[in-house]
This record gives C-alpha cells, sequence and structure tokens, in this order.
C-alpha cells in the first residue's frame, strides 16, 4: 500500500544486540510511526545487524548467538528482518561500510525489479555516480529507489563525538548521504548535541528526531546484570528470547569478562589516525 | 532450603485496561524481591481487574479486560486472572477483595494440609506457616492513598497491617516518600515491601490507549494476543475513552456517606 508520492525508506540498525530486547523492537516501530507520519515516507524495511565479535566490546557474546536471538525476536514481524552480513565478518566492518554495504544491496534488487532496461539503468547509474562524487546529497534524490537511513538511539548520536570512535568523513557520509534516525532515550538533548556539531548541523535535515514520550529505558546492560544475578527478564525481552537466553545459559559473571583486557576495535584502528575533534 | 518461608500469593488489583508488558514486570520483579529477602515463596499471581462498576473514564467492559489478560498470561506458570472481582455488582473495596481471595487461599490451603495430617485442626508450624495474601501495586497506588474519599482509613488500615503491600517503584514517584508522609504506612513500615525497579518503563495502560487511538504502533509493549484482540473487537477508540466521562469514581461515591466499617464485615 505504497503511495507513489512517498519516498520509500529502509531502516537499519547497526549495534551489539547483547541481547536484543523490547525497547530494540520498539525502537523500530517508533521510527516507522514517525516518518510515515510526516507523509513523506514509506517505511517498507527494517534491518537489524549485529555487530561482529571482532569489535571486542566488553561482555560481547558470541554473534551466532546474537544473531539467533534478534531471529526469534523478529519472527512475529512483517517488516523486521536480520542481517548477519556484518556479524560474519572476520575484522570489525565501520557503520559506514556497512550501510554501504546494503544500500548496494537494496539497489541491486531494485535494478532486478526493473524491466530490462540496459538504457534506463546505465543512465540511472551514471546520475548516481555523479551524484555521489560530486555532492552529500541525500541519494533518494537521484533514485527512485529506496532510502536507506541509519536507526539509532540518541546515545549513538552523541557518540559521534567520543575522539577516535568514529572517522569525520564517515560522520558526514552517514548524515549526508543517507539519513540518520535517532530516537531519543530519556535525559539526552539530541537537539542541542546537533547544534553543536557542525558537520551534524550542516546535514540537521537528513537528521529524523523521533522522540519517546513513554520512556522505556530497557538497556541490554541492564538486562544482562538481571541475568546475571538470577532475577527474571521476562517482559523485557519477547519470550522466544527469554528462552533462548535460558536454554543455552547465556550471560554470566564470566560472559561479562569477555575482552576485559582488550581494546574495542574501533580505537584500535584509528588511534594512530590524526582525527579532528566536534567544534 | 525453603521450609522455613512463608508461602506468598500476590495479588495485583486495577483496571488492567488493556493489561501491559509493565503489569507482568511488576509480577515478575516482586517474586525475585520477596524471594531475595529469604523469608518468603511466592507460590501464586493473581490478576484481579476492576469491575465496570468502578466507573473510571475509558474503562471497557470487564469482559474483554479480563479476556485480554488471559492471553497475555497464556504463557505464565503462576500468575493467574480472576473474574470475582469483576463480577459482583457493585465495585468492590480492594480490601474485601483481599479478604475474599485470602479466605480462599487459606481453605486451599487447610485442605492441602488436611490430605497430610490426621489433626481435625491444623495448626501452621514453623516449617509450614500459613500462606499470606499481599497486594502487589506501583508507588502511584502508594501516593492514591492520600486522596480523599477514595480510601477508608479502616480499609488502609487492615490492608497494611493483616496483609501487606508490595510496591515496585515507578519512573520518578518515590514510594519511601508515601510510606514517610503517612502515619498509617509508617507504622506499618515493616510489612510494606518496597521494590526498585532500576530499568525506567512508563509504559501504562493510558499511554497504550492513546497510541491506539493514533493508530501508533503498541508492539513490544503489550502481548501480540492482546493487540490482535484489541483490532478484532475494535477497543480503544475516542468513543471508548469518553466513556464514564464527567461521572464520579465509584470509590468516591459510595465511601462519602458512609460511617467507618469495622474489621468484621
Amino acid at each position: 500500500m505504497e503511495n507513489p508520492t512517498t519516498s520509500k525508506v529502509v531502516l537499519l540498525a547497526c549495534g551489539s544486540f547483547n541481547p536484543i530486547t523490547n525497547m530494540h523492537l520498539r525502537m523500530f516501530e517508533l521510527a516507522r510511526d514517525h516518518l510515515e507520519d510526516t507523509g513523506q515516507y514509506s517505511v517498507i524495511k527494517g534491518i537489524i545487524s549485529p555487530v561482529g565479535d571482532a569489535y571486542k566490546k566488553k561482555g560481547l557474546i558470541e554473534a551466532s548467538h546474537r544473531v539467533e536471538m534478534a531471529r526469534l525476536a523478529t519472527e512475529s514481524s512483517e517488516w523486521i528482518t536480520v542481517d548477519s552480513w556484518e556479524s560474519q565478518q572476520s575484522d570489525w566492518v565501520e557503520t559506514s561500510k556497512v550501510i554501504r554495504h546494503h544500500y548496494e544491496e537494496l539497489l541491486a534488487r531494485e535494478h532486478n525489479r526493473d524491466d530490462v532496461d540496459t538504457v534506463k539503468y546505465t543512465k540511472k547509474r551514471r546520475i548516481e555516480e555523479n551524484y555521489i562524487a560530486s555532492s552529500l546529497s541525500p541519494l533518494s534524490l537521484c533514485s527512485d529507489g529506496p532510502q536507506l537511513m541509519l536507526l539509532c538511539g540518541a546515545d549513538v548520536l552523541e557518540s559521534f563525538g567520543i575522539p577516535n570512535l568514529w572517522k569525520q568523513e564517515d560522520i558526514a557520509e552517514i548524515v549526508g548521504r543517507y539519513g540518520l534516525v535517532c530516537v531519543t532515550r530519556s535525559g539526552s538533548d539530541p537537539h542541542k548535541f546537533i547544534n553543536q556539531s557542525d558537520d551534524l548541523w550542516k546535514y540537521r535535515k537528513n537528521i529524523h528526531v523521533v522522540h519517546e514520550w513513554v520512556t522505556n529505558d530497557i538497556s541490554a546492560t541492564h538486562v544482562r546484570r538481571a541475568l546475571r544475578r538470577g532475577r527474571s527478564v521476562r517482559y523485557l525481552l519477547p519470550e522466544s528470547v527469554v528462552r533462548y537466553v535460558q536454554e543455552h545459559s547465556l550471560y554470566s559473571a564470566e560472559s561479562e569478562q569477555k575482552n576485559a583486557d582488550v581494546v574495542l576495535a574501533p580505537f584500535q584502528k584509528y588511534s594512530d589516525a590524526s582525527t579532528k575533534t566536534e567544534s | 532450603m525453603a521450609s522455613c518461608r512463608v508461602p506468598l500469593v500476590l495479588l495485583a488489583c486495577g483496571s488492567f485496561n488493556p493489561i501491559t508488558n509493565q503489569h507482568m514486570r511488576l509480577f515478575e520483579l516482586a517474586r525475585d524481591h520477596m524471594h531475595s529477602t529469604g523469608r518468603f515463596e511466592v507460590v501464586g499471581g493473581i490478576v484481579s481487574p476492576v469491575s465496570d462498576g468502578y466507573g473510571k473514564q475509558g474503562l471497557v467492559p470487564a469482559k474483554h479486560r479480563i479476556s485480554m489478560a488471559k492471553l497475555a498470561l497464556q504463557s505464565s506458570n503462576w500468575v493467574t486472572v480472576d473474574e470475582w472481582e469483576s463480577q459482583q455488582p457493585d465495585w468492590t473495596e480492594t480490601v474485601v477483595t483481599m479478604r475474599y481471595h485470602h479466605g480462599r487461599i487459606l481453605k486451599e490451603y487447610e485442605q492441602s494440609a488436611g490430605r497430610h495430617s490426621d489433626a481435625s485442626e491444623n495448626f501452621a508450624s514453623p516449617s509450614s506457616p500459613f500462606p499470606q495474601l499481599k497486594l502487589l501495586c506501583g508507588a502511584d497506588f502508594l501516593s492514591s492513598f492520600k486522596i480523599p474519599g477514595l480510601w477508608l482509613d479502616d480499609h488502609v488500615e487492615e490492608l497494611v497491617q493483616r496483609f501487606g503491600l508490595v510496591c515496585v517503584s515507578r519512573g520518578s514517584l518515590q514510594p519511601e516518600r508515601a510510606v514517610h508522609e503517612s502515619d498509617t504506612l509508617f507504622r506499618h513500615r515493616r510489612n510494606v515491601f518496597l521494590v526498585r525497579e532500576w530499568v525506567r518503563n512508563e509504559t501504562s495502560a493510558t499511554e497504550i490507549r492513546r497510541a491506539l487511538r493514533r493508530d501508533q504502533s503498541v508492539k513490544y509493549l503489550i502481548p501480540d494476543s492482546v493487540i490482535e484482540y484489541i483490532h478484532q473487537h475494535e477497543l480503544y477508540t475516542e468513543d471508548s475513552e469518553r466513556r464514564n466521562e464527567g461521572t464520579a469514581l465509584r470509590p468516591l461515591i459510595k465511601q462519602a456517606h458512609q460511617p467507618i466499617k469495622s474489621l468484621d464485615d
């Protein structure tokens, strides 16, 4: 039921999903409602992309479990899916690369759907390449393919300011070329943060801030803590995920110590590079 | 070893209009907490939706609220829905509902204890104490004791002294303050168990109904089966929210001109 005048959007959420919680899933629902409410967008798909083990975050359990839990969690969803590409890479993959990968996949699927028309295809491709080369306007302006936007919480937006966690050009690409949908968590003010960063301010039109009026702070950290202490996590995660966690005895004091003495992959990668800090 | 633990049943009274994941969380949090005191073994949980006679604005018929609660609790092996309160002809005071359930629980206990002993009298021994029933609620419930006309003083007294409260803190409300500000609660503070909910989850039935009216998603806030039920029966619209508009809550009417009730009802 797509309105021809709306832009098609696919939402991509990257993260540890360690484990996936109802809050992650709510983020998708809130984002979809918000975008469609503007009358400009039609959200056709959601993608959950759990990070690979090479990210080396403390307490990160095996990707195979995290992907499976996300799959169980989204079984009942008609539009949210899980993609394991990122988790299967042997090295940590920058978010911008993950987005590019998924965008290329989306384009490929769109082109396969078009009637076999090499002229039309070539023309489209050339336009896109020109835009990519020349400016950072959102790709939706030059193609009638779907737009891919990064879906995240305000904490991710604010993490753009952490030195050596992101490359400046990656941030510019994410907000300039693709777009960001940021769901506010309690206690953060994304508008203020956007205002304080020249890069973000420049592309503020591509940053959609979704206010979560009802605080829903189910963080995966809290869930892991509760599990370590033998407390119930029912109704914080989908039932099937609660069962999976129990069956596989995931999340103990031991699992939380994983990578305790290891440096997070982005820091490892960028520590030598000289990066500008946000002004 | 649970031999010296008091068997405990938790009773939650409320509109459950509709039941939400947060309601069900209350039971989980309360059970974990009471168990961790070392003194209790939580053996059951009861959801008791209020009757239509309560007269609260936006309250949909009890039969729907009961059905939704049943659907939501299908996956629970210890919490059940009870229809007694919703079936009473008039709104029932919380304490009366508690007396009913406690009586029922004691009877069941006596019957099962009777099967294990030949004594005609059943004594609760240290290794097998009488089961207790406590009221499970959120911090907003505690604050409601202050609302004039909503509660009879004697009832509040009986509630905390005879039964006890398990109160789960919600959002920014501080139940410790409500206990501090009420002499009755303060006097029986040892029977008022405060459970800290570290995860701030302000999902309320009010918000759910608002989202439904606006055609916004409530997935992952209430069980899928309940969402389906709501859509099937077209509950929670602007019309349904206006039900009982302008009507005073039944407790305020019923208790306005009544003399203070005594303990024996």
